[in-house]
């Protein structure tokens, strides 16, 4: 493990060095920045298991308060970032202390109805946000004493840098207390409860987090971009993310990661399928829930070093009556 | 007071289709527990299939209409038998995402097919009538006189058949439905067929008084979710009361108080629901 992780940092950090074109390095760019967003994904359907779809949402407001904080008040990249976290990470605070008290599908109904809400408020509030022309011109991250960041390669290490941290720190999280009890709500909530675990608090530390990396992901994206529209924010994104997670491996730290590259890597290099891309994406999320849930990590990893993730928990669930768990 | 008037007619026509939509949606989760979030795209695709019919091929309204609604019913029986059947005991989350996954691919396959232009299908019942001084098209006064014909029919079907009866029973208990000898896959498949069934019967009653495009499904879905969730998960009165309500709350909103946010208002009543009864309003039953 550790000798594939150094192997994984040697290559990531080689990376932008070898790519052909600048083309290509934007695309390495981006993957870094959506691979953050996953992670962030991956701490509340991952390690807590509840499946929310107001992940865009929150990628959408740490965007547009770089973006806007940017190009109306003339607040530079390296502050706006931190805003633009803060700002996701309190919304995502007060959306999931109401949010998780729903559980299961209507938890996922849930988000799903406020990820729509953020979307439209972003849509429709046109003397704040611009609607659908979208904010233009938003500054990238302004040079740090001799180090500038105009080029590409700046850019694409500061993503890296990025995701090496939110890496660390998902990592460190994972095999935290309070890691190791969203971990086992994920399991079964009722069992965890049981034996005194805060389930709730929990939970509620999960969305926060997962708002607060899809919050950096966004300001990430609308600093190194220049511009803004409210896709960005609707749920075709939280799909994409979705996908990224799914593929790579729910659960598994390093496995969105992994995903990210893969699936976005293709959807950018395969160019030709850009009219398919959707109804391959569409078929493969299918595909990959019935015959690999677990994903590339679930392939990988040797057979018990970790409690696995979605599917065993449902065998011991299967047993008790389907309504009980509501 | 003639404003009043006509934006009620307008919120019964609306809130007809929005009642077959949600009653389909209801009927899934309430036997299979899945949050079919492909729900929409099953309406869109019906759309889509009597558009083609009518002006590729010929078809007259309700023959198109009820081919749409045969390949639609079937196209639920496979969705019932290729994804949901083999996920139904893995964890909640997977029948969730591969609803997700159905969703996208039933869009992208509809981009591919039929563009992202906005297409119009042309209703045979075009003119317009006055009723009780409102002007309306016949073709509205068509879908409140259809979708309330199809709508008392279901609840005959449910509440006075056998297999009705089994899809009843299997929603209540499923164990228990099986213990007295009930096929649950078959009920399963039923519901399915006839969830989609319904989804494409509002979708081509809808064609001909909005636009049909890719994208219709995905609003739809989640009002549906929201007229599910406040009139109780599984329940098909409260599907069916809940569409009309939601859809007069909507246009007399969107008169009265403000256009632009119209389409909020489904959320907004959503989050609050959740917000105050995390559980959703009513106990589910069918």
């Amino acid at each position: 493990m550790k000798y594939g992780a150094g192997a994984a940092l040697a290559i990531a950090v080689v990376l932008p060095l070898v790519v052909p074109n600048a083309y290509y390095l934007e695309i390495l760019t981006q993957a870094y920045v959506f691979a953050i967003s996953a992670c962030g994904l991956n701490v509340i359907l991952g390690f807590a298991g509840q499946l929310s779809l107001a992940h865009a949402g929150f990628f959408g407001i740490g965007a547009y308060t770089v973006a806007l904080l940017a190009t109306k008040a003339g607040v530079t990249f390296w502050a706006g970032v931190p805003a633009g976290i803060a700002l996701s990470a309190v919304i995502g605070f007060v959306v999931g202390s109401i949010c998780l008290r729903s559980k299961g599908h209507y938890f996922a109904i849930f988000t799903m109805a406020v990820g729509l809400i953020i979307n439209l408020i972003i849509q429709k509030w046109e003397s704040l946000t611009h609607g659908h022309v979208g904010v233009i011109g938003i500054p990238g991250p302004g040079a740090i004493g001799p180090i500038h960041f105009e080029s590409g390669i700046a850019r694409s290490y500061l993503a890296l840098v990025c995701l090496a941290l939110t890496l660390v720190a998902t990592t460190r999280l994972l095999r935290s207390p309070v890691g190791r009890t969203m971990v086992a709500v994920r399991e079964s909530e009722p069992l965890a409860a049981a034996i005194g675990l805060d389930v709730m608090a929990a939970k509620r530390l999960a969305f926060t987090i997962s708002a607060a990396l899809a919050g950096l992901a966004g300001g990430l994206y609308a600093g190194f971009i220049g511009f803004l529209g409210p896709e960005s924010s609707n749920i075709e994104m939280t799909f994409n993310t979705l996908l990224y997670v799914m593929v790579g491996g729910i659960g598994s730290v390093v496995g969105p990661v992994a995903g990210t590259f893969i699936v976005y890597g293709l959807s950018q290099v395969l160019q030709v399928l850009q009219h398919y891309q959707m109804v391959i994406f569409g078929l493969a999320l299918v595909l990959l829930i019935l015959f690999m849930p677990k994903g590339l990590a679930g392939v990988f990893r040797r057979p018990s070093t970790q409690p696995t993730p979605l599917a065993e928990s449902a065998s011991l669930r299967a047993g008790s009556s389907k309504k009980g768990d509501k | 007071m003639e404003l009043l008037a006509q934006q009620i007619l307008n919120g019964l026509v609306t809130g007809s289709v929005y009642s077959l939509v949600a009653l389909g949606l209801t009927l899934t989760y309430g036997t299979l527990q899945v949050p079919n979030f492909a729900h929409g795209h099953l309406y869109m695709w019906g759309a889509y299939l009597s558009y083609t019919l009518m002006s590729s091929a010929g078809f007259n309204y309700w023959a198109a209409m009820a081919v749409s609604i045969t390949v639609l019913a079937l196209a639920g029986v496979a969705l019932e038998r290729l994804v949901f059947r083999p996920l139904r005991n893995d964890s909640p989350v997977n029948a969730m995402i591969a609803a997700l996954g159905v969703m996208l691919f039933l869009e992208a396959v509809a981009q591919n097919i039929w563009g992202e232009e906005f297409r119009h299908l042309e209703s045979p019942y075009g003119g317009v009538v006055s009723v009780f001084g409102l002007l309306v098209t016949a073709h509205r006064l068509i879908l409140l006189g259809t979708a309330a014909v199809l709508m008392v029919a279901l609840l005959l079907f449910l509440t006075r058949t056998i297999a009705g009866s089994a899809i009843r029973a299997t929603a209540q208990n499923r164990e228990g439905a099986l213990l007295v000898g009930i096929d649950t896959n078959r009920v399963a498949m039923t519901t399915f067929a006839i969830s989609a069934g319904l989804a494409a019967f509002a979708g081509s009653l809808v064609a001909p008084i909005s636009l049909v495009y890719p994208s219709m499904g995905a609003m739809i879905t989640l009002k549906a979710f929201a007229i599910v969730v406040l009139g109780g998960m599984g329940s098909v009165p409260g599907a069916l009361v809940g569409g009309y309500l939601l859809a007069l709350a909507e246009s007399l909103g969107g008169t009265y108080v403000s256009a632009t946010y119209q389409d909020l208002v489904a959320f907004v009543v959503l989050a609050l629901v959740f917000t105050f009864k995390p559980s959703g309003l009513f106990k589910e039953s069918v």
